[in-house]
Order: C-alpha cells, then structure tokens, then sequence
C-alpha cells in the first residue's frame, strides 16, 4: 500500500480553474466539516460473515430493455434489485473521465458480482436485496435533507449491518 | 457521496467509500475511504481486471472491520498505467470534462431544479 500518489488529481483546483475558465461565477465550495462521524464496526455486534451488505453508487444505473423514463428534475434517490446480473445493467453517468475510461464493465464502479461472490464463499452475509443510486448534487442541503434519509429509510426496511458507497 | 456516508454513518451503520477524487473526499472527511488513483469511474478497480477489482473491494471490507479511528485511508497499490499524462489533461480546455449533449442537459436540469426550488416544490 506504499506506492507513492503525492501526484494525484487536484480535484477541487483543477475544477475551479476549469469553471472559471469557462465564465462561471462563484467558485463551488465544496462540502468540508472538522468533525468526521464514526460507527465502529464492532457496534455491528456480528462478524462480517453473518453481515447483510447495502451498496449505494452515483452511477445512475439503468437495467438494459427497460422502459426510458425521462429524467425527474428532482433527482431523487432510487433503487435496483441486487440480483439484476451486471451485464443487464448499463451507467447512464455522463460526467467521469470519458477520455481516460470507459464504464462499460459495471463491476470496476459497482461491484455487485464480487460481493455476491463474496456471500458464496462466507465472507459477508448477505447483499441486501436492492442498492441506491444518488446523483452528485450541487446541493450539498438536498443531499443531506433528502438522499440521505431515503438511503438510510431503505437501508433500515433491508436491515443493512454495512454499507459499500461507490463514487464514480 | 461522501455526505451520505457520514449521514449513515452518524445513524449507526458502518461505511467504507471507494473513490478516485482523494482531494474532494478527505476535504470532506469521511469515517473509510479506499482510494485508487484512477480517472474518474473506475472506483472499484480496473475495466475487466477481474483480481484487482476483487482485491479493491476486499481491502474495502478489510478496512470496514479493522478501522479504529474515522477519516481512515487506503490507497490501492495500482496503478493505472505508467504514462501519467491523463492526469493533466483533466479538466482542461483540451478535453472538456462534458461533451456537449451532457453540458447542455446539464444546463437543463439546473434550470428545472433552481425552478422547482424557488416554487417551493423540492
């Protein structure tokens, strides 16, 4: 785990330098508090072995041949059954880096054949039955008063022990 | 996403977050954090790497059970190629980071948004 990445991308520069290159107005301010929340995993009370999974992804997924449904300017967060096989699924994200990238192989953002295979060999217990999609809002409010309490609601109703968050 | 962690992370659940912007994320702070130094999409490992996304997302769960202190980071030992040049080309007026059809929809929902926003309705 030691390989040097002193070099990795400055998001938060390079974006505001980019923005206002591009004439937008005030810099984006992104989200930053002193204090980080802590739940211990012990809490849990029970080895990851005996563990329901929850997964929640900002990949916008969509399962292939289903009806399009045209975007809800409200954005909000919204499920999938886990057991869907990954190659009926696709990402609907536009914004990664599509020069670099592709998003074409689901389970290298949403791992969902390598946590099912986890269950098979004991490692967790469970995936939960769906997982959550939340889009990357400018609206750091909305995220907090809205997608956060629905992905716990949903996590709660699905007894999630552990969640896997995955930023695309 | 990392607010989301910290919500149900502040509501009893334990998280680990896999992402490949470290700046943003550790600005933020959240109480796991498995970093690949990766472009923007991959977080969970390389396309059609089988072993390295399995291995990414086990040291996630790894890091699930073991992390004694919140704001924990692990880097994965990948690399994404030995050319470093997609780096800075990121965000840069060589490869706008939206083409054109996603810029304008973009454009589009914030509109839709900051409408049903000053209407009360979100």
């Amino acid at each position: 785990m030691s390989r040097d990445t002193s070099n990795h991308v400055r998001y938060i520069d390079k974006t505001r330098a980019y923005y206002e290159n591009e004439g937008y107005g005030k810099p984006y301010e992104w989200a930053h508090f002193d204090e980080i929340p802590f739940t211990p995993f012990p809490g849990v009370d029970r080895p990851l072995s005996e563990c329901r999974v929850g997964v929640v992804t900002t990949s916008d997924m969509a399962r292939r041949g289903s009806e399009i449904v045209p975007d809800d300017p409200r954005r909000l967060v919204y499920s999938l059954p886990a057991d869907i096989p990954v190659d009926e699924l696709y990402s609907r994200k536009s914004a990664y880096d599509r020069y670099a990238t592709t998003l074409d192989d689901v389970d290298s953002y949403l791992p969902l054949t390598h946590l099912h295979r986890f269950v098979t060999e004991g490692r967790i217990g469970a995936v939960a039955p769906r997982f959550q999609m939340i889009y990357s809002e400018y609206s750091q409010r909305k995220t907090l008063s809205v997608d956060a309490p629905e992905i716990l609601k949903q996590m709660r109703e699905d007894r999630v022990d552990v969640a896997v968050l995955t930023a695309v | 996403m990392s607010l989301a962690a910290r919500y149900l992370e502040e509501h009893g659940i334990p998280t680990v977050l896999f992402g490949c912007a470290r700046d943003i994320v550790e600005h933020c702070g959240v109480p796991r954090f498995v970093f690949s130094d990766f472009p923007l999409g991959n977080p969970t490992g390389k396309p059609y790497d089988i072993d390295t996304q399995r291995e990414v997302l086990s040291l996630g769960l790894d890091l699930l059970v073991s992390a004694t202190t919140p704001g924990t980071t692990v880097v994965t030992p990948y690399e994404w190629s030995a050319d470093h040049s997609w780096k800075d080309k990121v965000f840069s007026s060589e490869q706008p980071f939206l083409d054109p059809e996603a810029t304008r929809k973009w454009l589009e929902r914030k509109d839709a948004y900051r409408t049903l926003k000053s209407t009360g309705k979100i």
